[in-house]
């Protein structure tokens, strides 16, 4: 097959790339510039772009590069911005792997005549006895990335290739070592690209957006502290709030972005009943029938988060409410929420939690 | 070796220009600065080089600086004059970014351009008559021939506005892309600074020829052991200098044999394309352009996408400039001239030169026609 392979710069996308010449396919490297404002993180550097280069060199393969920095900063960038003056938390990684490796670079993969794009992510796509596509975890347990691209479906999943789904981070590393890749010992790329670690996601929105100051109170309303931005504020969140130490922890309970006003309390009251989680993406969207008459499912919230049981009700194509087995913590509005099947195995659905869950206890 | 459409970021190296560096790369390696018998047989070899520049610029010896290339030629002549000087720098939008990052780092005024690509005349004149005492323009760089749309600048009206409205300022032109096509003899006399880069002539990359006009003193930008009259420092690179002014005399002798030749493969080359594939623009139109630049826009697909085609079928073209990473950028040129981002997302540079055959077109036409069914399917 003729395949594309996305190369971050990384070991997992270099050893990817391995995989797929020594299957014997037909591979060309491509490395996407995404970011081109400053940052010292993440991929799409020009250092990271040298490596790219230098692995497609060594492995005897093409590469090339492709600047989609207007589609990163419509898809990616703005709606990240745009995101926190809403009270929202979002999920850059996600939305760049929904609009840029799994949109953009497979569509002009089609164009080009590809059979296949690859990426290096820890996952599977697997094929079932019916003939349906799985996005199943990958082999390392620890490694697993099928929750930061659960937005594939059939169509991009019959077009998806995930080279190192099969091996354990170990693995990649000891492969890299074998072929001589100069990506061998790379860290992993841990943060947001586009937001440098000098200035942090601070000083990134304060360049961008004004800060609102907002008022932190107690759930009986009463005044308990002060914020300066309250565009960085996350519920679960318990340090910055300007409140005196002492007592019992103290979380964000509530951002009311209306109202410039956070809501502070106990941990109690975190925890959620339900969840409803919109704009979703089935696998495979005979999924909708099935979980009808059986909704059992878990549920995973982030990136390395426990998959948690729970049911689900649909609501409709996309949207769900989840209740939870036993109430969990509330989950920011933003975060993408994926289900998995009972057996934690593969992927059945995923999308953006919304803000109105239902509490536990409304006294 | 495929079809090679991309003259225009390097050209092959003349065959004459090969035969007579390689002694300067083997025996004889004297460092011409010495003081025997042998440096000074490098040393004439320089000095004869220098001469055969001289002849073909229609300048003095002594006005001819060997550099490492355009872009030093370019910096040195914006950041020597400022640093000299002091004041202002004044460049069009269009410039190599050579020019136009340096006149950028020293704070200095970008001028508009026309539809075609060159200086806006008016805006020039606007821009230098609203220069005062206290900042004065000193320099001021306009290139002669663009190196992406290969549009030619009128140097001769550029001269009469700046010699009439900043006339204590330098003029530098940058002719890199002018060299191949235009008699460089009619454009030195009219500024007091000129760049080339032999790579794009025929000579080896790495070497540069900056005429700077007797009595026009630019800062220089390296110190050291005052080689080429203390203007730049550093070892003659002997080799790469005999080797360019051997191209440099070889590109004047075929010129105007060549300039008809190239043109008529060029048109061919485009009037093809036209004939078979719908949405086509001819960027600037064929009488405001070198022979060597076909540059053309097609409607409804990106250049990234069509590049990548034209690579796998053996053709090497290019479209705006790349950046360090070595993705596309937009071209700032386009975007200066008012390309609409519909047409520049679109836009193909084929550059051809002494070694472009008719086989080639064929080939070229052949791919390009393909490749853009292709992608508008």
């Amino acid at each position: 097959m003729k395949v594309l392979v996305a190369m971050s710069g990384g070991v997992d996308s270099s050893v990817a790339a391995a995989e797929l010449k020594a299957a014997g396919h037909e591979v060309v490297g491509v490395t996407m510039r995404l970011w081109g404002g400053e940052s010292d993180t993440g991929c799409c550097s020009v250092s990271d772009v040298d490596d790219a280069r230098r692995v497609a060199q060594q492995l005897n393969i093409d590469h090339l590069v492709f600047n989609f920095s207007d589609d990163f900063d419509k898809h990616v960038v703005a709606p990240y911005v745009q995101a926190h003056v809403d009270g929202i938390t979002p999920n850059p990684c996600i939305e760049c792997n929904r609009h840029l490796k799994f949109d953009r670079l497979s569509e002009r993969a089609r164009l080009l005549g590809f059979d296949a794009v690859a990426t290096g992510h820890h996952a599977r796509v697997e094929r079932d006895d019916e003939g349906t596509f799985r996005l199943t975890r990958g082999a390392d347990d620890a490694k697993d990335q099928s929750y930061v691209v659960h937005m594939l479906d059939q169509a991009e999943l019959a077009y998806t290739m995930f080279p190192v789904g099969h091996l354990t981070k170990a693995q990649v590393r000891e492969r890299a070592i074998e072929l001589g890749l100069r990506t061998a010992t790379k860290p992993d790329s841990q943060d947001v690209c586009f937001i440098s670690k000098s200035g942090g996601r601070e000083t990134f929105l304060g360049n961008r957006i004004p800060f609102r100051k907002a008022e932190v109170v107690n759930e009986d309303g009463t005044p308990a502290g002060k914020v300066e931005a309250l565009e960085l504020v996350t519920i679960g969140q318990r340090k910055g709030l300007g409140i005196p130490g002492g007592g019992p922890k103290q979380y964000v309970v509530e951002v009311d972005t209306p109202n410039a006003r956070v809501v502070i309390g106990e941990e109690a009251s975190l925890y959620r009943k339900s969840l409803v989680v919109n704009s979703i993406v089935w696998s495979d969207a005979a999924d909708i029938d099935r979980l009808r008459s059986q909704n059992d499912v878990l549920v995973q919230s982030s990136a390395h988060g426990a998959a948690i049981p729970a049911t689900v009700e649909i609501l409709g194509n996309q949207e769900i409410r989840v209740l939870w087995a036993k109430p969990q913590r509330a989950i920011a509005p933003g975060q993408s929420v994926v289900l998995y099947n009972t057996t934690n195995s593969y992927v059945l659905a995923g999308g953006i939690a919304c803000p109105d869950s239902e509490k536990v206890s409304l006294q | 070796m495929g079809t090679y459409l991309d003259h225009a970021a390097s050209t092959p190296m003349r065959a004459e220009a090969i035969e007579a560096m390689t002694p300067y790369l083997d025996h004889m390696y004297a460092n011409p600065s010495g003081s025997h018998r042998f440096a000074r047989e490098a040393r004439k070899a320089l000095d004869e080089a220098r001469d055969l520049v001289a002849e073909t610029l229609g300048c003095k010896p002594g006005e001819v600086v060997f550099t490492s290339g355009g872009t030093e030629g370019d910096n040195h002549a914006i950041l020597g004059a400022v640093r000299r000087l002091g004041g202002v720098a004044v460049c069009p939008a269009a410039e190599h970014h050579a020019v136009l990052h340096c006149v950028e780092h020293v704070n200095g005024v970008v001028v508009r351009v026309n539809n075609v690509g060159t200086v806006d005349l008016e805006d020039l004149q606007r821009v230098l008559e609203t220069a005062t005492e206290e900042q004065p323009i000193t320099v001021v760089s306009v290139m002669a021939v663009n190196n992406e749309v290969g549009s030619i600048t009128p140097m001769r009206d550029v001269a009469r506005i700046v010699r009439k409205y900043a006339p204590n300022a330098i003029l530098h032109t940058d002719a890199v892309q002018a060299a191949c096509w235009v008699d460089l003899r009619e454009i030195t006399p009219l500024v007091d600074a000129l760049s080339l880069s032999a790579h794009k002539f025929g000579g080896p990359k790495g070497v540069g020829v900056t005429v700077i006009k007797t009595g026009k003193n630019l800062e220089p930008l390296i110190f050291g052991g005052g080689q080429e009259r203390d203007r730049r420092s550093g070892t003659h690179n002997v080799s790469g200098i005999i080797a360019t002014a051997k191209a440099l005399e070889v590109t004047d002798k075929t010129r105007a044999e060549e300039s008809v030749r190239v043109t008529k493969l060029r048109d061919r080359l485009v009037d093809e394309i036209r004939a078979q594939v719908d949405g086509v623009l001819e960027t600037v139109p064929r009488e405001h352009r070198v022979p060597g630049v076909a540059h053309i826009c097609f409607s409804g697909l990106e250049n990234e996408a069509l590049l990548f085609l034209l690579d796998q079928a053996d053709v090497y073209a290019s479209a705006a400039s790349a950046c360090a990473s070595g993705a596309m950028e937009p071209s700032h040129v386009l975007e200066a001239m008012g390309v609409e981002r519909s047409w520049s997302n679109g836009a193909l540079r084929l550059s051809l030169g002494h070694t472009t055959t008719d086989a080639e077109i064929d080939l070229a036409v052949s791919a390009i026609v393909s490749a853009v069914n292709q992608l508008r399917r």
